[in-house]
């Protein structure tokens, strides 16, 4: 009975007892989740144009971070260093489609997915050679993103809004709208679904498919870019950035590893639940739950509905 | 196929010269590191005092004893598999004494030791219970352990109003290391009249800690104590900081307070609060000797304004104690080139006491460290430091540990550890 009270009464006491807490743990839940749908929409849109789950792209975050603090440290204007980390990701979408995906056309997906390991240790090996390992700050003010934060007091606590929190959410919001109008409403997006429904197929109606690649891999790079800006500031910016990419998977899971809307709402999903959860319920089960809870929600997803919220369905006639 | 003979055989000749070079003429020392993957920050820093302290040796006093030393790392990435495979690349070898510089794979390699005859030394880290050199005459953490650690935390708490009736946090990076203190926590916390509120972190949720502070925010613990590593440390003190967690009653063990821990922060982690067995700065004439003839001349991999941080001085102390061990065990058998097995006597008979420490320019860097037998973590007392908004400084004297606490502690889980493994290794200690 004591149990049965401690799982089903007691958390929802607590959250009337304390609604600032709740309220905390409601907004904590949302910033999260929306850094977390931003890292999934990094692996949906290599996945849509080629039908790879990209190893690596938490190390692009990690590049993206150090490049942007590195240049800012030689003295270059933060927006230009912006710039600068802009143009070096373009370079590098079109260094990734010469030298790995061209050679790879056809390839079974395996293929194409091993070589994305390959390139994670390139840009680690690369990454570690060039940056070092001393952990910088991110440059968020220097970007001129608000700093300090608001307090909402109430029932004789309070809810804090950090203003970068409130920035990265409201970025990311942004970016995955816009992002998703480009994707679904430009001649783009669609040659987009054509190349990762078949690459010849596609290339046989004239999408060029080079081309696709070094877009897609390039809008990557942006969204690591903005990812590793803005889960630096909420520690430091160093290779264990690379750790927070791989949360992406349990959110792909659920939201589907091809659709961006999928991302977003995955992404709250873990992001809300596993505060919550961790919060109200994780000291019954000796606390640090939110290490496992979010592919506790996967494997349910991965049981009754493989393909996610939003994913495509995939028919296999024999 | 004569010339092809005469090729292996110019091989398989050079090959044992090289070999039966390496052992006459050089001191291994291998060096478990991380300077890769997520744990970087900090590997880098401890790989690097440690390493430019054997560089400096090498060249100010042509090594130990005459012999150079050759300070081989072997990079792990901080995973427990990669340094078991390090491990065993040096079986054969003659290394003197294995640092693997992570509980997980001490832990992993602790079993090996006394087959292999090379000791291993965890300074300040690794396996609690080591402490009893009766039960592990291999393995060493001096200059004390995370058990002894804790006690002295918690006496620091105790002389800053008390724990009886306080509910103590206990934040901690969810592996072995992480959870290594916790049985003294359990122990103490009844006798002491304190509470526990146990806050683990599992390493991938690190830079993703706004849960764990909320929970701490519910629960309204009087104190935290941290035992991360990493991104964990940064992350933890920001989050304290926006849960207006005050900073002066977060403390951090040993491994939870330094450079790469506040530096970016700056005046946001001020007042932060973190234990420590070394001191910060270049004020010493060892470290002094290490920036002219290593890292000034570009020998290093260290970058200027590294050394005196405090995980470079705190790899160069780990260096430090090896390098004594080694000239002890030189001094002992008469012998120039000294084995692993030889290298274990001169840990346990280690003096480096106030003179000492003078003598190698290292007045007043840390406590002594005099080995024994009986004793594989000299019992050593911490300090406690404050981070001033922009560097480290140190707020207490020595604070030793509660002996009569950790001791009993000690021997009972050194027997429990060896209580189910047939043939296991001990000594007897006058």
């Amino acid at each position: 009975m004591e149990i049965l009270y401690a799982i089903l009464i007691a958390p929802f006491v607590e959250m009337g007892a304390y609604p600032d807490l709740f309220i905390q743990a409601l907004w904590d839940g949302f910033v999260a989740g929306t850094l977390y749908g931003l890292i999934a929409l990094g692996f949906v849109l290599i996945f849509k144009a080629s039908g790879v789950f990209n190893f690596s792209q938490p190390i692009l975050v990690v590049l993206a971070a150090l490049s942007l603090v590195s240049f800012y440290k030689l003295g270059i204007p933060a927006w230009i260093s912006v710039i600068l980390v802009l143009i070096m990701f373009y370079i590098l979408a079109w260094l990734v489609e010469r030298l790995i995906l061209r050679q790879l056309v056809n390839q079974d997906g395996n293929i194409l997915f091993m070589s994305t390991i390959g390139l994670t240790f390139i840009i680690i090996g690369a990454a570690q050679w060039i940056f070092g390992g001393v952990p910088s700050a991110m440059i968020v003010n220097e970007l001129g993103f608000p700093n300090g934060s608001l307090e909402w007091p109430m029932f004789g606590g309070g809810v804090y809004f950090e203003m970068i929190d409130v920035s990265a959410a409201v970025i990311a919001v942004i970016m995955i709208v816009i992002l998703a109008v480009f994707f679904s409403k430009t001649k783009i997006g669609r040659g987009l679904r054509a190349v990762a429904d078949d690459h010849q197929a596609a290339l046989s109606v004239g999408i060029s498919l080079n081309q696709i690649w070094v877009i897609v891999w390039f809008v990557a790079g942006i969204v690591a870019l903005v990812t590793g800006i803005f889960w630096g500031a909420r520690s430091d910016v160093s290779f264990a950035l690379q750790i927070i990419g791989f949360k992406a998977l349990p959110v792909l899971i659920i939201g589907g590893f091809t659709s961006i809307q999928g991302a977003i709402i995955g992404g709250l999903i873990i992001g809300l639940g596993e505060k919550i959860f961790e919060i109200y319920w994780g000291p019954l089960l000796g606390s640090g739950v939110e290490g496992w809870f979010a592919y506790v929600i996967a494997l349910v997803f991965l049981l009754y509905r493989p393909q996610g919220l939003f994913g495509d369905k995939l028919i296999e006639r024999v | 196929m004569k010339k092809l003979f005469i090729g292996a055989v110019m091989a398989l000749g050079t090959a044992f010269s090289s070999v039966s070079l390496s052992f006459a003429d050089e001191l291994l020392v291998p060096n478990m590191t991380y300077r890769v993957g997520p744990y970087a920050a900090n590997g880098t820093m401890m790989a690097n005092g440690f390493t430019d302290y054997f560089l400096m040796l090498n060249e100010r006093d042509g090594g130990i004893g005459g012999v150079k030393v050759k300070a081989e790392e072997c990079e792990t990435g901080y995973k427990a598999q990669v340094g078991v495979e390090c491990y065993e690349s040096y079986r054969g070898k003659n290394a003197l004494v294995h640092t693997p510089n992570s509980t997980g794979i001490t832990l992993q390699i602790l079993q090996k030791a006394p087959e292999d005859e090379v000791p291993i030394l965890t300074m300040g880290y690794g396996l609690s219970a080591a402490a009893k050199g009766e039960t592990f005459p291999w393995a060493f953490n001096y200059p004390t352990s995370y058990w002894s650690q804790m006690t002295s935390i918690l006496s620091y708490i105790e002389s800053q109003g008390g724990l009886k009736g306080k509910k103590i946090g206990f934040l901690y990076l969810d592996v072995g290391y992480g959870r290594e203190p916790i049985p003294v926590l359990e122990e103490l916390g009844p006798k002491m009249g304190f509470e526990t509120l146990y806050v683990p972190v599992a390493g991938k949720e690190m830079q993703n800690q706004s849960s764990h502070w909320l929970t701490i925010r519910k629960e309204k613990p009087d104190w935290v104590i941290m035992w991360g590593w990493g991104a964990m440390n940064p992350t933890a003190i920001k989050e304290a900081a926006k849960t207006r967690f005050p900073l002066d009653r977060f403390i951090g063990n040993w491994w939870s307070g330094a450079h790469v821990d506040t530096q970016a922060l700056g005046s946001k982690a001020k007042g932060y609060l973190a234990s420590s067995f070394t001191t910060t700065g270049t004020d010493f004439p060892a470290i002094q000797d290490m920036i002219k003839y290593v890292v000034k001349p570009g020998g290093s991999k260290t970058e200027m304004g590294m050394p005196g941080k405090v995980l470079y001085n705190r790899g160069m102390f780990n260096a430090v104690i090896i390098a004594e061990a080694i000239e002890v065990a030189q001094k002992m058998t008469g012998k120039k080139n000294v084995t692993g097995a030889d290298v274990r006597l001169g840990l346990e008979n280690i003096k480096l006491d106030e003179a000492r420490l003078k003598e190698l320019g290292l007045e007043g860097f840390t406590a002594p460290v005099i080995g024994s037998c009986a004793d594989h973590e000299n019992g050593g007392s911490i300090f406690v430091q404050q981070w001033d908004g922009s560097d480290w400084k140190r707020i207490t004297g020595l604070i030793p540990p509660m002996t009569d606490v950790v001791q009993p502690l000690l021997t009972a889980a050194a027997e429990k550890y060896v209580s189910d493994k047939s043939g296991w290794t001990t000594q007897k200690c006058n």
